[in-house]
């Protein structure tokens, strides 16, 4: 169900977008997104008819995303803002490119309780993107108790959050608003500040705009902001990954994808580490399958590969992703607790997540050409060889195995 | 200039660095100073990520008891502490972050400070160019503990790495740690208590030199490992060091590579082409010494090269030594060997095809010791393919010859090319 108080915001945005409307008298300002320094009240930006309700100006569309990041269960909303005349270009792999003076802007908030959303909703972050002609940058603004504005936050900060609905009783936890460098930390690519989340795949889904439901990319495209999109049905798409009728093999790529591959990719913050988990990524090692880690410290918890095949407490990936503990945890920034649906919760769910773990595992293998990943998500037999082992000339392993599979030979 | 309403910034021209500073595109370099008290850490963090290229934040002496990493993504930043005793990090109560302090840009010097304490790694330089860290100390206070931080002073995916004057204690993987790098200087260091003291991992052009490795696990190693990004280490240095005593016992998580390092292992080289150990004093290793050895694990990547590549040990000076070798690697050296293990261990391991021909003259292992210096091949191939009879050959004169020695590594922050 859509936010009822968004859905005013959608109308004037939406209403804008499709009917090319001319300005209700809420624009942007596009010198606040180039200037030099950024504006020290979010207010500044003039990114919302009304910030309180998170009602977008003219001109900034809301949106969503297939499979977002888990952050602390914070309920977000999403906007983009591409200057009047400039488009974003259509990319099928990567987030778009920008034009300059275009802005993405999300809003972090926390209800008083998960089962109930959209009541007492209390903003307590926004982050912008912004691009200018130097490249991307990054800000944090911290919103104020009364809610009536956010204040430019450099160095970040820590907000005490208590939420119902994680587990038995309410929740108290400490809320991390990153600092600058921290954004950094995840929106780089090859040393530079980009956008995560507006990619083809992630966005080619419905919003619920007033008019009715509309997919994302085609509305980007029809009011200018976007070009180069094809149709959406032939562009790419990840499901939710909630969604339990999509294939469990593509939900948990898509998680992998939005939470790990920011970093976990070849371009990307954890590059040396040789985990790459982006949803493209073919190359069964690269994606943790008898891989052994590198630099993973005491982050391994005593487990030999990332990903074992058909074990997932026996592997560091599952590990790593249910920790709440600094120097363990993954990702390293965004969260502090723990992703209870998308990870391990109960004995249910520790299946899911088993079987989630296998699919990684299927479907590389399934490229090798044993199980292909058009034979789909049916229960496809563990391989009882899966364990790679540790075999070796010096350390430890019987002869025989080692014959057969040792480089030597090569 | 832009921070002037939240740091006390003293702006003022440095003459000697006018020419640095014209490279970098700045009119003026600063002296931002962080005093120690109310509001300290935030007002650190806050000079790091504000700072102008050419800058220098300056740290005042105190304890300053962080929550959270430090990061630096400035071009041309010195961040000076008041010395290693004097200006501590402590990180004791960390609830955020893979690492103390982590540096993402180029032209950056680390000097006089601790950080202790950290929940992941100490002080890590990311695809940094031209990095210093010198005269550091990086330790967990807690002594030798399986749940202390990987690594100490780690730079990976770097270029033009100085790290001198460090002291590193605890670590749980490496306690200085170079990785995925090139152009690599590591010197007058102390690693002590460690898993691993000093280790150049995936690295091209190091030159490891006058350091004191002690009471670690393993005192230096040189590894390769497959399917990383960076691979195939090459032309590394490692002479003139202390290596001696290492004899704790290995704390590391399993998994971890350093997990097989036995305790009272001196130097161990690992896959890696050129290699070349000489001049250091060995003593008190209760392994070995020097081990030689190939990649232990199987592994899937085409590219690749798990044998040692070239590997020329000589003129180092060997104390007592072998005397207790420690867990699965130490049992499967005496096993063959004997104890006292010698003082040189190579595994023997070779590519089959060469096993039953030969190997290339710069693809040999050699080593040229004083008299009376032991050495053992222990021909794992042999082993293998003929367990009804091989036997260990020890005749150190079997491994005589040299490898020309590569040239040192010279680094722009350093007077060098």
């Amino acid at each position: 169900m859509p936010d009822p108080d968004r859905v005013v915001g959608v109308v004037t945005a939406a209403l804008a977008a499709f009917l090319q409307f001319t300005s209700l008298g809420h624009a942007v300002s596009d010198e606040a997104i180039l200037a030099d320094r950024p504006p020290q009240l979010l207010s500044g930006f003039e990114f919302f008819a009304d910030a309180a309700a998170q009602v977008p100006a003219d001109g900034v569309i809301p949106y969503d995303l297939n499979t977002p990041l888990f952050s602390d269960h914070a309920r977000k909303h999403r906007f983009v803002y591409v200057p009047s005349g400039k488009a974003a270009t259509y990319d099928p792999t990567e987030a778009f490119a920008f034009p300059v003076g275009s802005a993405l802007v999300k809003t972090f908030a926390f209800p008083a309780a998960l089962d109930a959303p959209d009541v007492d909703l209390r903003l307590i972050e926004t982050r912008v993107l912004l691009r200018r002609e130097d490249g991307w940058q990054a800000w944090a603004y911290l919103w104020n108790d009364e809610q009536t504005d956010a204040a430019l936050k450099i160095a970040g900060a820590k907000v005490p959050v208590t939420l119902s609905g994680i587990a038995d009783g309410p929740v108290s936890f400490t809320y991390s608003v990153p600092n600058k460098n921290q954004c950094k930390g995840c929106h780089a690519l090859s040393g530079e500040i980009v956008p995560l989340g507006p990619k083809a795949r992630n966005l080619n889904r419905d919003y619920d705009y007033p008019e009715g439901a509309h997919n994302q990319l085609a509305t980007w495209s029809e009011s200018g902001a976007l070009s180069g999109a094809p149709d959406p049905g032939d562009a790419p798409s990840v499901p939710d990954w909630r969604d339990e009728s999509a294939p469990l093999e593509a939900r948990a790529r898509a998680w992998l994808d939005v939470n790990c591959a920011h970093c976990h990719r070849r371009e990307g913050p954890a590059s040396n580490s040789g985990l790459f988990l982006t949803f493209d990524e073919s190359d069964p090692v690269a994606l943790g399958i008898g891989k052994r880690p590198v630099a993973a410290g005491r982050g391994s918890g005593d487990r030999a590969f990332d990903v074992k095949p058909g074990d997932p407490d026996g592997s560091i990936l599952i590990h790593r992703v249910e920790s709440t503990e600094p120097g363990v945890m993954m990702p390293e920034l965004g969260r502090v607790l723990a992703d209870h649906d998308g990870v391990i919760n109960d004995d249910a769910q520790r299946h899911d997540q088993s079987e989630q773990t296998d699919h990684v595992d299927r479907l590389a293998r399934g490229q090798h050409g044993d199980h292909g990943r058009q034979q789909g998500y049916r229960n496809a037999h563990r391989d009882p060889e899966g364990d790679p082992g540790v075999v070796g000339p010096l350390y430890d392993g019987p002869v025989d195995d080692w014959t057969v599979i040792h480089p030597i030979w090569r | 200039m832009q921070s002037g309403s939240i740091l006390l910034r003293t702006t003022k021209p440095i003459s000697s660095a006018v020419f640095a500073l014209c490279l970098a595109g700045s009119a003026f370099a600063a002296e931002i100073t962080v005093e120690h008290g109310e509001g300290a850490n935030e007002r650190l963090l806050e000079a790091l990520i504000m700072a102008q290229p050419g800058d220098t934040v300056m740290i005042s002496e105190g304890r300053y008891e962080l929550t959270d990493g430090l990061s630096l993504d400035v071009d041309d930043v010195t961040v000076r502490g008041a010395g290693a005793d004097r200006t501590v990090l402590s990180f004791k109560g960390q609830t955020g972050s893979g690492e103390g302090l982590l540096v993402t840009s180029d032209r950056v010097v680390l000097e006089e400070f601790a950080v202790e304490d950290t929940k992941g790694d100490g002080v890590k330089s990311k695809g940094s160019d031209q990095i210093t860290f010198r005269n550091l100390r990086v330790e967990w206070t807690g002594g030798p503990k399986a749940e202390n931080g990987a690594y100490g002073v780690y730079p990976v995916s770097s270029k033009n790495v100085l790290i001198e004057g460090v002291t590193v204690r605890g670590a749980s993987d490496a306690g200085i740690y170079v990785g995925q790098s090139e152009n690599i200087i590591v010197r007058n260091s102390r690693a002590e208590y460690n898993v691993a003291g000093i280790e150049i991992e995936n690295s091209f052009r190091a030159d490891v030199h006058h350091n004191v490795a002690a009471h670690n696990t393993g005192g230096i190693l040189v590894f390769d490992l497959p399917n990383l990004p960076v691979q195939g280490g090459h032309d590394i240095r490692v002479f003139d060091n202390e290596v001696v005593d290492n004899d704790t016992p290995n704390f590391a998580p399993e998994g971890n590579m350093v997990a097989i390092v036995p305790k009272g292992m001196g130097i161990m080289v690992m896959a890696n082409r050129n290699v070349h150990v000489f001049n250091n004093r060995l003593d008190g290793n209760a392994t070995a010494h020097v081990l030689v050895a190939a990649y232990p694990n199987e592994y899937e990547d085409e590219n690749y090269v798990f044998v040692p590549r070239g590997v020329y040990v000589h003129d180092n000076v060997y104390g007592e030594g072998g005397f207790e070798p420690d867990g699965e690697v130490g049992k499967t050296i005496s096993d063959v060997s004997g104890t006292p293990v010698p003082d040189i261990v190579w595994d023997g391991v070779t590519t089959i095809p060469e096993y039953f021909s030969w190997t290339a003259s710069e693809n040999g292992v050699y080593v040229e010791e004083a008299e009376g210096t032991t050495f053992v091949n222990l021909k794992m191939i042999s082993q293998l393919l003929l367990p009804w009879g091989w036997w260990p050959d020890t005749d150190i004169s079997s491994r005589a010859g040299s490898l020309p020695e590569p040239e040192p590594v010279k680094l722009p922050q350093d007077g060098g090319a």
